[in-house]
């Protein structure tokens, strides 16, 4: 398949947990049409599915009849996601997971979702909507190399 | 959408000759697994079960609401003075189970028998 840079693949998916995956399937594929290697693939699944995790419980509220859009653009070298929902927008930036605090209840055992977003892929911003026609969303970039390796 | 977490369960023997009570997931790890994953390490008689290895070789999809699971079996293991090792991670999540602290509580292992010859 000839793969050019400016594709772009929208997924719209219910906010009820599992749905995830589709877009977490979706964006490797892509990814895997334009050569990203496998780390890089896996790296963009888990920060995808986070994302739109996000999206579902704390966007949506679990409203599975409103739902989360996924817009995946191929760009030279890179591949961008945003991810859309209904919600105020995320407080930023995640704070880095103590395990400590966690072991000694200090802290919820959940709330990495963010952290590994942040981590795992090379650009993360979070963008608060300001009313029903701009909606809330994270946007997520991911090179064919990661950056500082 | 979400494939249905097992649990199996099985008495293993380390190199040392301790008991080491394998828990082997599969399907997905997410925050459907709870019942799963939690409950039964809960039911597991903690004078008895001292050393725990959880393996994830089967797990196919694994999410930080299934991480968090992991670390509530921890902090009680922790609370109970029992042993817990993790086998059959992916590359992945060997790195992403570091990245969050979780090898400063359990030792990851590449599969059950590097754990097993370790335990």
């Amino acid at each position: 398949m000839n793969v050019t840079s400016g594709s772009r693949v929208e997924v719209r998916l219910p906010s009820r947990l599992g749905f995830e995956k589709v877009a977490m399937s979706t964006a490797a594929g892509m990814a895997k049409l334009m050569g990203f290697s496998e780390d890089r693939i896996e790296d963009l699944k888990t920060a995808v599915a986070e994302a739109c995790i996000n999206a579902m419980e704390h966007g949506n509220q679990m409203n599975a009849s409103i739902p989360v859009s996924v817009v995946l653009s191929m760009k030279p070298d890179e591949l961008e996601v945003k991810v859309m929902d209904n919600g105020a927008g995320m407080e930023t930036p995640a704070p880095t997971p103590d395990i400590d605090r966690k072991m000694s209840g200090e802290e919820e055992a959940r709330g990495m979702g963010m952290f590994l977003i942040q981590a795992l892929v090379d650009e993360a911003e979070w963008v608060s909507g300001t009313g029903t026609d701009e909606q809330s969303f994270v946007r997520l970039v991911i090179r064919m190399n990661k950056e500082n390796e | 959408m979400q494939t249905a977490n097992k649990v199996s369960q099985q008495q293993l023997t380390g190199a040392s000759g301790q008991q080491v009570t394998c828990l082997r997931f599969t399907g997905d790890v997410s925050s459907l697994s709870k019942d799963a994953i939690v409950g039964t390490y809960q039911a597991l008689d903690k004078a008895v079960h001292k050393c725990i290895l959880l393996d994830f070789k089967g797990v196919e999809y694994l999410n930080s609401s299934g991480i968090a699971l992991v670390i509530q079996v921890l902090m009680e293991a922790n609370k109970s003075g029992q042993t817990v090792a993790i086998s059959g991670l992916t590359p992945h999540f060997t790195k992403v189970f570091t990245m969050v602290g979780i090898t400063k509580y359990a030792t990851l292992y590449p599969d059950e028998a590097a754990a097993l010859s370790a335990l």
